[in-house]
Parts: C-alpha cells; sequence; structure tokens
C-alpha cells in the first residue's frame, strides 16, 4: 500500500478502513539465505537495502523484543556528517546523502529537517580543531561554515554570551545535519523491507549460533532454529551479550547515556545547538520538546538507566549556555545501552566465523549512521567485501595500529 | 466578579483573607488555600485550556500533579512559567496567569479548526503524508506543523531566579504525607530514627484533606493536622511538604525538588525559588498514593468533565462546587462517595450512573444503572446523555460530570530501577512488583492498600519492618475500612471519539487504528499515537488505552504491559537541576598566584581550562593585540620577559624506585639522569599515542619533580598512580600533585640570569647552573624555591618556584630586579609565538592522535625498557613510511598568513580529501621572522623540506602557496638557551 | 552510586573517576614472545559482562586510592570493593 496524501483523505472520507498493518506478523521460515539479528534501525535498514538495493530474497530480521525498541527508539534524534577523520566523514556524509531522499524512497515521512547542527566554540584551539574539521568535511564534498559569534546570535538571539564563564567565539555548522522523527525511522524501513518480502519477525531472542567447522549455520531462537546462508549482527548495546554466544570478545564496552526531554513549548530553536565547554547538546522536535543530552554516564552498564549527577552535568551545561530554560521542565529522562568502542568508531566486518558478520560499537552516533550502516552492512554481506565509505571500519585496525580516533582520546571507551 | 461556585463554609480555605489574581486578563478573588484551579472554579472559569492537537476546549480533570489539561502560563515577563497545573498551582496575592496553545483568545481559538479536520489527522497520519514535493516539508508542512504544536512559550529572558542544591541524608524517607505516610511518619519518627517526611502537596495529609471521612472524633483533615504538630516537635524528623520525590537513583540516592517560592509572588530577598535535594537514604517507604482514572466515553474532555475524585476535592477541600448539577459516571463504590458528598453540600446530584447491576442506592438522589454514551456543550458540559441498561436513553441537564473508574496505585517509583509492577485482579490495577529498589517498601494506597485504615496499619507497619523496629504497631483512630467493590470497565461500547490521553487528543479510535495498521506491543502503541507521552506522562491516560489493546489484541491487560515509568516523577523546571552553575558560576575559576598583580597591570585574561590566564598585558598606545604580543615576543627575545607557568601541572615523585618508575611512565630513560639535572620526556600511553610532555628534574637521587601540560594535570597523575598502585604496587615510590603548591614562573631572554642573580640566593652563573640543571635554592635572602634551567621559549631562560603563598611577592620582585633589563611579563599569547618559533609541540600538536614519530621524536622511544607505550607504538599502522610528521610552514608571499586548521595539498592535482597531505596545527605571526609561520603534519614531511605546497582552507575561503619548512624556525643549533 | 571505600567508607561515586575492566591490572611482559599479541588483548578486549564486573575506580576527590570495585552493570548493585593496590599484589603484581 502507497502512502500518500490522497490515500490520507480517502481513508478520512471512509472511516479509515482500509489501512492495512504495517508489515506482516510471518510465523519464521526454517531457513533463509540471510538473518539479520537486530529489528532496530540498523538492522531493519540492512534489511531494506539488502532487498531494494541488493535483490536478495528470502531475508529474515530476528527481534528479540518489538522493532525499534532499542536505541533507534530513545536517542536524541539528530543528523549530521561534520566529522574530521578520512575513515568516517565520507561514510557519514554517504549516510547524510541517504537521510536527503531517504522518505520518497521509503514513502515514509520521518520527517527528515534538516535544521542545520552547530558547534560553539570556546577557545582559539578549538577553533583551529574546528577550521581543520570543516576543511574536512568541505574537502570530502560535504558543507561547513564557520560562524561568528554575531551570526550564531541572530540565530539564538536568548544564547548567552554576555555573561558566560566560557566565552562564546564562533561556531561550526553544517547546515545539512538536523533531526529525524526516530520511531518513524524504524517504521519505515520496516515497512519498506516488509513490502519487499522481508520478514520481520518479534520476540524471537537469539539464544546462540550454530557453529560447525569454523562456519555459521544459522541461529538457535526462542522460536527454535533457524537456518542462514549469512547471518548478520546487528544489535548495538548488545553486541558484546551476543557475540559471546559465538565466543567472541569485542573490542567494545556498554556504557549508559541518558538522554532527556522537556514539556511541549512553543517553538525556541531553529536548529541542533552543542555547547563546545560543557556536555550539553539540544534540538527541539515537531512536538515542541526540548530534546537534550551530555555525556555518558562512564560506567560499564546495562541497566538503561542513569544516575543523577550526570542529570545535573548535563543541565547546568544548559543553563550555562541557555539561561532562559530555566523555567522549562524536564518531561522524562531515559538510558540506553551503548556499544562504546575502543576508537569511538564503528566496525562493520566480517567475523572469523565463515557466514557471521557484525556491524556494532557505533557508541552515542549509530542514529545518524543509520541508513549508510544499513547500506554498507547490506554490501558487505551481499559482496562479501566492505563498501568503500565503511572500509576502514574492520575489527583488525586495532591490532593494526588504524584506530579511527575522533577525540584522540586512545582505547577508553568511556572518553569517547 | 464573584466566587459564584464557593461553598458557603467548610473547606481548608482561609476565608478571613483575600487573594486577587488574573486569569486572562479578568481579575478574580481566592483565598489562601486555594489552588489557581480551585480558584477559577470557584469564579465559575471552567475553560483553562485547549488540547495539544484539536485544539479542543478545556477545564481541570484533576485536582493534582496529574493534571493533563488546566495548563497556563504562570507569572508574566522572565518568570514566565509555560505548562503549569492550575491544579496544584498555589494561589497568591497578585498571581498573574495567561492561557496557552491557542491561537486567538480561549474561547475562539482558532486552531480549534484542527477539531473540524480530526478526521484527517488520526494517530500517525503524518507518517504517511507530506512527503510531496520533497522539498516542501522543511519549506512549508513542518513550519506549520511545528507552530500550531507546542504547548506553553518561554519568555526568552534569562530565568532570574536563584536554585539551590543540598544533600540530606536520614535512616528512613517517606515519600507521601498521606494517612499511610504521616503513619510511618509518626511510627518512624517516636522511635527516633531520622526520617524525612516529603509530600508534593503545599498540606500534609494526602486524601485526608479531601475525604469527609472521620478518624475516630476528629475529621481526617484535623487528624493529619495534629499529626503534623506533633512530628513538628520532634528533633529527629524532617517535615518537607512542597517536596516532590522525582527519581529513585542507585544505592539509595533520591532526587527531590523542594518549591521553596512558587507559592508567593517573587522569592524572598536570598531565597531560591527551588531546591535540589540528594536524599541519601537506606530505607524509603513509598506511600504516594493513588490516581483515579477516567472513563472513556464519546466526547468525554469537555470542560466539567472531571475524575469524580477532583470533584471531591474541589467541594471537600477547597469548598468549591463543580457545578450546581452534578452527574457522577462509575464503575465502583468510590464514586459513589462524590455524590454523596456534595449532597451533604448541597449540590443537586443530576444522577449517579453506574456500569454495575448492584450499585448501592441512595435516597438522596437516582442511582442510574447504565452508561454515559455521550456530552454536550461547546465551551463546558450541558448535558449527558445515559443509556439504560434497558436500552433506552435518557439526557441528564448537568454542568459537571465525575467519571471514576477505579484507582491505580502510584507506582511510578518503585519501577525507577527497571521494575516492573504486576496485576491485581481486584482492583483491576497494577501495583508494586517484586523488584523493588534496594530499601524500599510501599504502604498504603500505593501498594493496593484502598481504605483509610488499611493506610493507616500499611504505613506503620512499612515503618516497623524497614527499621526492624519490634513490637506492637502503634494504635490509631478508628478509621474507615471499606472493602474495594469494583466492576472493571474502561470505556463505553462504541465510543469513537472518547478521549484517553486528553491533553494529546488521543481517543479510542486512535487506539483501534494503531491496532489495526499493526502497532500492537505497548511501546508501539504508545509511540504512535503518542498516547502516555503528555505532560502527565501516561498517569490519566495509558490504563485506558492499555485495556482497549488488550481487548482488540485478545490479551489481558498484564500480557500487553505497560510503559517503563522513568523520572522525573511530575515534570521538574530544568534550571534547579543547574543549580547555581550557570554564568561566570558555570564553573569554578582558577586564578594563578600572579592573577591580582597580572590584573593591575591591566592583562587581558583567557579561560585555560577552569585557569584564567594572563593572555597579553596591553599598554598604552596599543590598539590590537598583535601589538602588545608582538612587543612582548620582541622584548623578551631583546632582554626578558616573566610569564606564569604555574598552571603545568606538576607532580613529586620520591622514593627510591622514583627513577625506575619515571622510566615507566615515559617513553625515553631516566634511570641515569643525574641529580641536578632536568630532562624532556615524552609520555605515551598504553596505545603508544603521545600522551603528554614535560620535564623531570632530577632534585635528588630518589626526589623527581614531574611537569605535565595544563590540560593534562589531572589525568597524568591519574596514570601515573594508576601505574604506581596498580601495575608496580610494590614499587618504593609516593606521588602528589603541587600543582598548586608551587607558584612557578618563566624568566626568559638573554638577561633573565641577570634578573634572577639579584632575586637567588646562590651562584647561578652558566657554569655553576647550565643548561637543564635544577636545584633547591633560596631566594630573596632564605624563602626555599626551585630552579629549573629549561626553556620553552629557546631563549636563556628559567623556570622559578616559590611556595604559592610567595607567588604574588615573587612576580613583584622579578619585576623590580628586572626593571633595569626592562622586563616585559608576557600572556599566553607571546609564550605561543615563542614555542611555534621555536617548533616546541603543544596541545595543538599532541592531540591523542600523534605518535612520538609524528612528532619527529621517534627515537625517543627506548626500546631498551619497559616503559609505558611503547610495545603497541610499534604496530605497522603507527609506523608507515607515508606518516605524518611534523614540520614548520612558511608562506611564500610572506604578507600571506597560514591559518592553523588549514589542509597541505600539492601544488598541482585536484584539491580534495582523497589528496590530502597534511594539515596546520599551530600558527602565528613571528614578529622576529616578520611573517608568518605555522607547524603542522605533512605526510612524510621531514623528508619533504623546501617543498612547496598549496596550504587551502575552503571554510574559511583561503588558498595560498606555502614552503615546508624546518619547524625550528628560531635558532636551530639551541645556542641561545646554552648562553 | 556509592562506594564503599575499604578505608573511608562510603563515598559517592561522583567523587571517582572510572577507568574499566580491572583487568587493566594484568598488563603483559613486555618481554614475552607474543608480546605484541598480548598488549592488543589488553589493550583492547576488555570483558564487558551483563552482570558482575569487576573494575578501576579512581577516588580523584578524595584519597587517590585505585580501587577494584566488583559491580553488578545490570543492577549497578557493589558487592566488594578493594584497594586496586592489594588487589594488583594478589595478582602477582610487585615491582
Amino acid at each position: 500500500m502507497r502512502y500518500s496524501g490522497f490515500k490520507v483523505l480517502k481513508e478520512a472520507l471512509t472511516g479509515h478502513k482500509g489501512w492495512a498493518p504495517a508489515w506482516r506478523d510471518p510465523e519464521p521460515q526454517p531457513h533463509y539465505d540471510i538473518v539479520i539479528i537486530g529489528g532496530g534501525g540498523h538492522g531493519l535498514a540492512t534489511a531494506y537495502y539488502l532487498a531494494k538495493e541488493f535483490q536478495q530474497k528470502r531475508i529474515a530480521v530476528l527481534e528479540k523484543g518489538w522493532i525499534g525498541g532499542g536505541n533507534v527508539g530513545r536517542n536524541t534524534t539528530i543528523i549530521r556528517s561534520n566529522y574530521l577523520l578520512d575513515g568516517n566523514e565520507p561514510f557519514y556524509e554517504f549516510s547524510l546523502k541517504l537521510w536527503e531522499g531517504l522518505e520518497q524512497d521509503f514513502n515514509y515521512n520521518a520527517m527528515v529537517s534538516q535544521r542545520g547542527i552547530l558547534n560553539l566554540i570556546h577557545t582559539d584551539a578549538q577553533r583551529d580543531a574546528f577550521v581543520r574539521r570543516g576543511n574536512a568535511m568541505i574537502l570530502n564534498g560535504a558543507d561547513a561554515e564557520l560562524l561568528t559569534t554575531a551570526q550564531i546570535k541572530e540565530r539564538y538571539p536568548f544564547l548567552n554570551t554576555e555573561d558566560a564563564r566560557f566565552p562564546i567565539k564562533g561556531g561550526l555548522a553544517q547546515h545539512r545535519g538536523g533531526t529525524v522523527r526516530h520511531d518513524a525511522v524504524a517504521w519505515g524501513y520496516a515497512r519498506g523491507a516488509d513490502s519487499r518480502g522481508v520478514d520481520i519477525i518479534q520476540n524471537c531472542e537469539v539464544t546462540g549460533f550454530r557453529i560447525e567447522n569454523g562456519k555459521c549455520l544459522g541461529v538457535e531462537t526462542s522460536r527454535g532454529f533457524i537456518g542462514a546462508g549469512k547471518v548478520g549482527c546487528a544489535v548495538a548495546g548488545s553486541s558484546g551479550r551476543l557475540m559471546a554466544k559465538a565466543e567472541m570478545r569485542l573490542p567494545i564496552e556498554s556504557h549508559v547515556l541518558q538522554a532527556f526531554v522537556s514539556e511541549g513549548l512553543k517553538p525556541v530553536l531553529p536548529g541542533v545547538i552543542t555547547f563546545g565547554a560543557g556536555h550539553f547538546y539540544v534540538s527541539q522536535s515537531d512536538k515542541g520538546g526540548l530534546v537534550f543530552g551530555g555525556d555518558i554516564d562512564g560506567y560499564n552498564s546495562y541497566a538503561q538507566r542513569g544516575n543523577l549527577p550526570v542529570v545535573e552535568d548535563v543541565c547546568e551545561g544548559g543553563m550555562a549556555i541557555f539561561p532562559a530554560f530555566g523555567r522549562a521542565r524536564l518531561l522524562r529522562m531515559w538510558g540506553g545501552i551503548m556499544d562504546m568502542s575502543m576508537d569511538g568508531s564503528p566496525i562493520i566486518d566480517k567475523t572469523h566465523i565463515e557466514g557471521l558478520y557484525f556491524n556494532g560499537g557505533w557508541c552515542y552516533g549509530g542514529f545518524k549512521a543509520t541508513p549508510a550502516s544499513g547500506y554498507c552492512f547490506a554490501h558487505l554481506l551481499v559482496r562479501d567485501t566492505p563498501h568503500p565509505t565503511a572500509a576502514a571500519y574492520r575489527f583488525d585496525r586495532f591490532e593494526k595500529g588504524l584506530m579511527i580516533d575522533e577525540k584522540g582520546m586512545g582505547n577508553q571507551p568511556n572518553l569517547h | 466578579m464573584t466566587q459564584k461556585n464557593r461553598i458557603a463554609t467548610g473547606g481548608q480555605i482561609d476565608r478571613s483573607r483575600t487573594h486577587s489574581f488574573t486569569f486572562d486578563g479578568v481579575t478574580y478573588r481566592g483565598h489562601p488555600g486555594d489552588t489557581l484551579a480551585s480558584a477559577l472554579l470557584a469564579n465559575g472559569v471552567r475553560l483553562m485550556g485547549r488540547s495539544f492537537k484539536y485544539h479542543r476546549p478545556r477545564g481541570p480533570l484533576t485536582a493534582g500533579s496529574e493534571e493533563p489539561n488546566a495548563l497556563v502560563e504562570l507569572r508574566d515577563g522572565a518568570r514566565q512559567e509555560p505548562n503549569t497545573r492550575a491544579t496544584t498551582t498555589e494561589l497568591f496575592d497578585g498571581l498573574f496567569a495567561k492561557s496557552q496553545n491557542r491561537l486567538g483568545s480561549l474561547k475562539f481559538d482558532l486552531l480549534s479548526i484542527n477539531d473540524r479536520l480530526s478526521n484527517f489527522l488520526t494517530a500517525g497520519f503524518y507518517y504517511k503524508t507530506f512527503m510531496w514535493p520533497a522539498a516542501f516539508w522543511e519549506k512549508l508542512y513542518e513550519p506549520l506543523i511545528r507552530h500550531a504544536a507546542g504547548l506553553g512559550s518561554l519568555s526568552l529572558k534569562d530565568d532570574p531566579d536563584v536554585y539551590d542544591k543540598g544533600f540530606l541524608h536520614c535512616d528512613l524517607l517517606i515519600v507521601g504525607a498521606g494517612p499511610a505516610g504521616l503513619a510511618a511518619a509518626l511510627t518512624a519518627g517516636r522511635a527516633g530514627v531520622d526520617v524525612i517526611l516529603a509530600d508534593e502537596d503545599f498540606r500534609m495529609g494526602g486524601r485526608l484533606n479531601s475525604e469527609t471521612f472521620s478518624l475516630g472524633d476528629a475529621s481526617g483533615a484535623d487528624w493529619a493536622n495534629g499529626v503534623v504538630a506533633e512530628l513538628e516537635s520532634l528533633p529527629n524528623v524532617r517535615l518537607m511538604a512542597r517536596t516532590t520525590v522525582i527519581g529513585v537513583f542507585d544505592h539509595g540516592i533520591y532526587g527531590a525538588v523542594e518549591r521553596v517560592s512558587d507559592h508567593v509572588h517573587t522569592p524572598d530577598a536570598g531565597k531560591p525559588r527551588q531546591i535540589l535535594w540528594r536524599i541519601y537514604t537506606k530505607r524509603t517507604v513509598l506511600a504516594a498514593g493513588a490516581t483515579e482514572r477516567p472513563i472513556a466515553v464519546e466526547n468525554n474532555d469537555r470542560p466539567g468533565i472531571m475524575l469524580a475524585s477532583a470533584i471531591r476535592t474541589y467541594a471537600n477541600r477547597f469548598s468549591v462546587a463543580a457545578d450546581k448539577r452534578v452527574a457522577i459516571f462509575t464503575n465502583n463504590d468510590d464514586g459513589h462517595r462524590t455524590a454523596a458528598d456534595l449532597h451533604a453540600k448541597g449540590i443537586k446530584i443530576a444522577a449517579v450512573i453506574d456500569v454495575r447491576p448492584d450499585a448501592p442506592k441512595s435516597t438522596n438522589y437516582e442511582v442510574i444503572e447504565g452508561q454515559v454514551i455521550d456530552t454536550k456543550g461547546r465551551l463546558g458540559l450541558t448535558s449527558i446523555e445515559v443509556k439504560l441498561t434497558s436500552g433506552s436513553t435518557r439526557r441528564l441537564d448537568c454542568g459537571a460530570l465525575g467519571m471514576s473508574g477505579g484507582w491505580n496505585p502510584n507506582v511510578h517509583l518503585t519501577c525507577h530501577q527497571r521494575g516492573r509492577p504486576v496485576w491485581n485482579e481486584a482492583l483491576a490495577a497494577f501495583v508494586p512488583g517484586d523488584h523493588l529498589p534496594a530499601g524500599m517498601t510501599v504502604a498504603g494506597a500505593a501498594s493496593g492498600e484502598m481504605s483509610t485504615a488499611g493506610a493507616l496499619r500499611s504505613g506503620a507497619h512499612s515503618a516497623m519492618s524497614a527499621l526492624d523496629l519490634k513490637g506492637d504497631i502503634p494504635s490509631f483512630p478508628k478509621a474507615e475500612d471499606a472493602p474495594v467493590n469494583l466492576k472493571p470497565f474502561w470505556y463505553v461500547e462504541g465510543c469513537s471519539r472518547a478521549w484517553l490521553d486528553q491533553q494529546n487528543d488521543v481517543t479510542v479510535k486512535d487506539v483501534k487504528l494503531s491496532h489495526q495498521e499493526g502497532f500492537r506491543s505497548v511501546e508501539h502503541l504508545k509511540r504512535y499515537t503518542t498516547l502516555g507521552m503528555a505532560t502527565d506522562q501516561g498517569k490519566t491516560s495509558n490504563m485506558g488505552g492499555l485495556a482497549i489493546m488488550a481487548e482488540l489484541a485478545g490479551k489481558t491487560i498484564p500480557e500487553v504491559g505497560t510503559t517503563i515509568f522513568r523520572p522525573p516523577y511530575t515534570p521538574t523546571a530544568i534550571g534547579v537541576f543547574g543549580g547555581r552553575h550557570r554564568g561566570q558560576d558555570f564553573h569554578p575559576k582558577r586564578l594563578t598566584p600572579s592573577h591580582h598583580w597580572a590584573k593591575e597591570q591591566g592583562a587581558v585574561f583567557v579561560e585555560v581550562g577552569n585557569w584564567l590566564r594572563a593572555q597579553w598585558f596591553p599598554r598604552a598606545g596599543e590598539t590590537t593585540w598583535r601589538q602588545s604580543v608582538d612587543r612582548e615576543v620582541l622584548a623578551t627575545r631583546g632582554s626578558v620577559g616573566v610569564c606564569d607557568v604555574t598552571t603545568l601541572g606538576k607532580v613529586d615523585v620520591q622514593g627510591t624506585d622514583a627513577a625506575e618508575f619515571l622510566n615507566k611512565i615515559y617513553c625515553n630513560a631516566f634511570a641515569k639522569l643525574e641529580v641536578g639535572k632536568t630532562r624532556y620526556g615524552l609520555m605515551l600511553r598504553e596505545d603508544g599515542i603521545a600522551k603528554d610532555d614535560g620535564t623531570a628534574a632530577r632534585l635528588a637521587e630518589d626526589h623527581f619533580v614531574v611537569t605535565t601540560t595544563t590540560a593534562n594535570a589531572l589525568p597524568v597523575y591519574r596514570h601515573m598512580e594508576f601505574v604506581r598502585q596498580c601495575l608496580f604496587p610494590d614499587m618504593d615510590v609516593q606521588l602528589i600533585s603541587t600543582t598548586e603548591a608551587w607558584a612557578q614562573y618563566s624568566v626568559a631572554g638573554p638577561n633573565s640570569r641577570r634578573v634572577l642573580e639579584k632575586i637567588v640566593d646562590q651562584d647561578i652563573s652558566n657554569e655553576a647552573f647550565p643548561f637543564m640543571a635544577c636545584a633547591n635554592i633560596t631566594v630573596c635572602g632564605g624563602l626555599r624555591a626551585r630552579l629549573f634551567r629549561i626553556s620553552f621559549s629557546g631563549e636563556l631562560a628559567y623556570e622559578i618556584a616559590v611556595p604559592t603563598a610567595y607567588g604574588d611577592a615573587l612576580i613583584r620582585k622579578i619585576m623590580e630586579a628586572g626593571a633595569e633589563y626592562d622586563i616585559t611579563p608576557y600572556g599566553t599569547e607571546a609564550l605561543g609565538v615563542m614555542r611555534i618559533e621555536k617548533g616546541h609541540a603543544a596541545g595543538n600538536e599532541l592531540n591523542g592522535t600523534t605518535t612520538a614519530q609524528n612528532l619527529g621524536m621517534g627515537r625517543m622511544v627506548s626500546k631498551k625498557k619497559d616503559s609505558i607505550g611503547s610495545i603497541l607504538s610499534e604496530r605497522e599502522g603507527l609506523n608507515r613510511d607515508d606518516d605524518l610528521r611534523q614540520v614548520g610552514i612558511k608562506p611564500v608571499d610572506l604578507k600571506a598568513s597560514v591559518p592553523a586548521g588549514s589542509h597541505l595539498m600539492s601544488l598541482t592535482g585536484p584539491v580534495d580529501a582523497a589528496h590530502d597531505q597534511g594539515y596546520v596545527t599551530s600558527a602565528c605571526y613571528s614578529p622576529c621572522l616578520g611573517h608568518a609561520i605555522a607547524l603542522g603534519f605533512l605526510k612524510n614531511g621531514s623528508e619533504r623540506m623546501g617543498e612547496r605546497m598549496r596550504l587551502v582552507s575552503p571554510l574559511t575561503k583561503v588558498e595560498t602557496e606555502v614552503e615546508i619548512v624546518s619547524p625550528h624556525f628560531i635558532d636551530p643549533e639551541g645556542e641561545r638557551l646554552r648562553a | 552510586m556509592i562506594i564503599e571505600h575499604p578505608l573511608l567508607g562510603p563515598r559517592d561515586a561522583a567523587e571517582f573517576t572510572y577507568l574499566g575492566d580491572a583487568r587493566l591490572i594484568d598488563r603483559p611482559d613486555w618481554q614475552s614472545e607474543n608480546a605484541a599479541q598480548e598488549f592488543f588483548e589488553y589493550g583492547y578486549l576488555r570483558d564487558n559482562p551483563a552482570g558482575w564486573h569487576q573494575e578501576l575506580w579512581f577516588h580523584e576527590a578524595g584519597d587517590r586510592s585505585w580501587l577494584v570495585v566488583t559491580r553488578n552493570t545490570l543492577t549497578h548493585e557493589i558487592s566488594k570493593v578493594e584497594l586496586a593496590r592489594d588487589v594488583a599484589r594478589s595478582r602477582g603484581r610487585s615491582k
């Protein structure tokens, strides 16, 4: 069924009887060509591109709970490609380009909104680093603009520039960055994949891998064994737990990241803005909530909840740049599990087990990567070679000393 | 305006005083003890807001913090506070409030057109349209949606109020001061333990204030007052009204917000608006009560339709009649209480409509077995339509309808650590599950004990068991102990536009559509329809939605499950989480020992981490910073300059294994460093990347002083302690960070020795104290000090340190001694210029991704010893032939600049990422050379001296031809520093 | 969170800085034949269990002790806190 304004109109006039389920609820088949573990954004996107761009048939997505219930359903919805390093920037720019055509591509309004993202600059050294980054973005075909404080003030007149402990000396803007309605991304990919024959199987937990002679033959699940030609894992915060079932140790730690939303407010923020001298970034959703976050709590956790000191730290950062937000109310805080890698960059690679592929280590930046991650993972699953933009995301980069360390923090996941 | 709906007597308001207040420009009167909602209702105003999507007229649904409808913009000017619940806003004299989320007036909201279009605006409609043409989403559709969406408005002026934070500790925290909480507090308080009793309301007593029950001979409210009075007399009990416990965090830490000044016009001088308390407690009794739930009926969202318990609260506590004629729709006995109480106050009961065949009868008013099937009234309820069990329908005129669908225990805090509530069949509600936060017990209605006597019993019992008290539970006066009689009933058959989430306009129809389209899990339901995402976070809406989804899916409600309750319990001002950390107080300021002196000199300061350092020292006549910096550099290189370098990290390393320890933490060797000598040290991370650099001075066989960069003072010290405690625990070595203990100045320039000779008590001639010498010395005739002959500027230079308390005196002394040489203080800019001229790496080069090789120091990594990072530094990816190398860069056109952040490209060939050769890390104008210079990293750079390249910065529109040169622009042989 | 410091008693976790897996104590021998592989594993492959986890915390705003905290990553419950120095010695580390 194709969604359109006319369809909405027609249904409205005929009692909405014609809306079919957005995706089927199939029983698992005994065998698929490709099984994707994880019905989050990345897993669903992978299945979508497998079917649509790589013409694969007989694909299943296995989800232990309900699709879109992990980080794609609880993040701060930002998209951008303002990366510094050559290992990253082409990939994220590819992702941003996919975002730009996504809604028409999968016929679902995910509300891709290129409202712009702005990183504030507070010191000369920070400006030097941002100039280098902005140049790297432009040299990779992305957009970037260095803004003066006055230009920023025009867009954000209530930004605290007068009484700032760390003065604002400008900002690096990417106007093509912005926000997307996160749940709709999962649903749009799911619907698009389902309509192309992908079986999306919810409430189907993978309990083990069947591996014989170094080859993965399929997965054991809560709904029985499912054979597979190839198995792709895209389970984000659960990567460590899942891959342990294949006796793999990953260069990844699981950490909790909290995020926050305020009550609905009439529009105040035109785009996404990040504070460069504290841990705070914020945007405003179409519904009116201020969606904001900061740093990870910093300790290994699978608890999906954080603690008060980080809540305070984030709000302190918010009050430092936007003292006008003091009387807005925080409505809800939540925590997600981040698979923090050892250099802050992801992994999309084969494993040492034939037929078993891995996609993870997205740290807290996985949402914006969703389209390219799905596309590149599909590419790898089908062609067995990495997509050119994801060629650096290899397991062996740590052994070889080819880290992709945007922040320069080294093998310390909680600092990325 | 008169308070036409004010009941003549009774209630917990102070009729002897009157508050005047304004809502939407009209002035009304109320009394102390009122909320804004009760005062407006008293004045006959029930239209208080508009719903989110359809802009339907809305009045209060509740009388508490769960209110989804009666949200207003409270106060004006910079204190304007959007989305404020009228139902919890304490009335004060001069209160000013406006309705919100309307276009036009509240009565004639132009956006109520959406209500006419509601058939198009069903759940999730926006996902299916607005996609064509692609560019129109951001340009047209989204701006329209954004402007229609949102609730209240921020003033966008800086919040003028102050917020505080504090810590509290107790043996027992009791959340909620209703009968259960009061009983728990009395039990624990009398036992002498430290108790905190917190309640979100401004009046303690909970439901006792809203009911007409008696406890023994006293009214419930009077009994509560008596208990509160006793608790106030106990020194071990802290009573915290107006305090909402917002969240349960790990290990018995609770977040609570005390609203100190929200009930007054403006905070008293010196008082914060609110305080964020972190309450540390071993045990907690959760006595948060229960919330009544509505029943989904066609058009059940009109002003005048409320929870039956809210109508009762307005009547009993606030002495306000919701209307002159009130109907009740109930599925349980509690609904009848409202009717009885209202009748006793002389309010006409249109009828009690009960879905149960065995409903209690009344001689005072009609009880109808049946269902309410529709309501009428444009801006407020005028009548309801009732369908009798017999099948006939009746229209009943009434201005208020109380809905009672049963009560939901307030289990929220039990779930903040991922505990899941469990279904209780008798109550048809979720009650706390087994996995409570450690140390928590639940009492009263929150635990499913719905009677007053049960609440008292369970409150006392919870306190006793939490504290492990022995003996009998205290006796309480006789109280109502009625059982719960309820028939689960969630929605009227066939209803469609029957509101579940009144704020977000989620109706029964939307839940059905959600099911039809496959969004059947509870989380999908929530996200697709926005059910439960309103400011009440589903307190008034979730159960109805769950029940309908369960029925559609052929499941039970517990099978459908609940969404996850997350903090905060009620929406909480962002400002209170920020506390005083805003403006200049966002982070503490660290001042250098020469700060006050530098201020006297008119220095310009710059933030370096939390430090403030002098950036340059402008002099009269200098109009640009460059003039000052150029002068400082030339004066230093020409004669002598002085700079405060206290901010560099300092770590004292002592012990017989001190040298061996330094061998571990530095990649280069230290064991053989002579006493009295200093050496440059490069520290790697274990992954082989440069971590930090600095010097280590050997003051004695077993005593070194290590310096770090300013930014890394803390991380390096932490790392050194890790190496000491975790890796080499038996080394005889002790570390202490002495960054703040010593004031340290760099005295640099050809005349620096002459200046210091006037201060230092010892011989510091070139022979006695050569380059890289260090010593414990005295200055000014006996003050202990440390002297290091090290140079960041490349000049003959010293760093001299005295105990911090003497820092101010020393800078003045140095200036005095240097006067004859025109000694010039210099700031961080001149410091930076001189280090770039000299080719020294700093933070821009040690950026966390560079190796010793990149920095041109590859040979320093000793392979003859074990040091942190040496093994992993050998990985192939870090040792490629075309690795980046630090180089110097100068413009071919000497007038051009070479800005940092630019990239290096070959002179010919494309300019893109694939052809990127390197980048500029640090740049400045060199007053000594008379042109711009820079340091940077270039692929295989050390082999490319003299090569001409293109320096590009498309971001800043710069492109210029440069020459690759040695990074040592000044005195490459190091003659000056050895002079 | 509250960490029961073996010397100082209960201290708020905000006083501490977190490092991670306590296996970081077990630094390989630099002269081992497989030093490159061992250091790679030491540096990059850490324990990341959903459950009990031994981890290093530094009492930065306190006495500067490194502690080994045994904490459950699913519940954040802490069952044991030791001085890292003692743990290191018990695992055979010396000079």
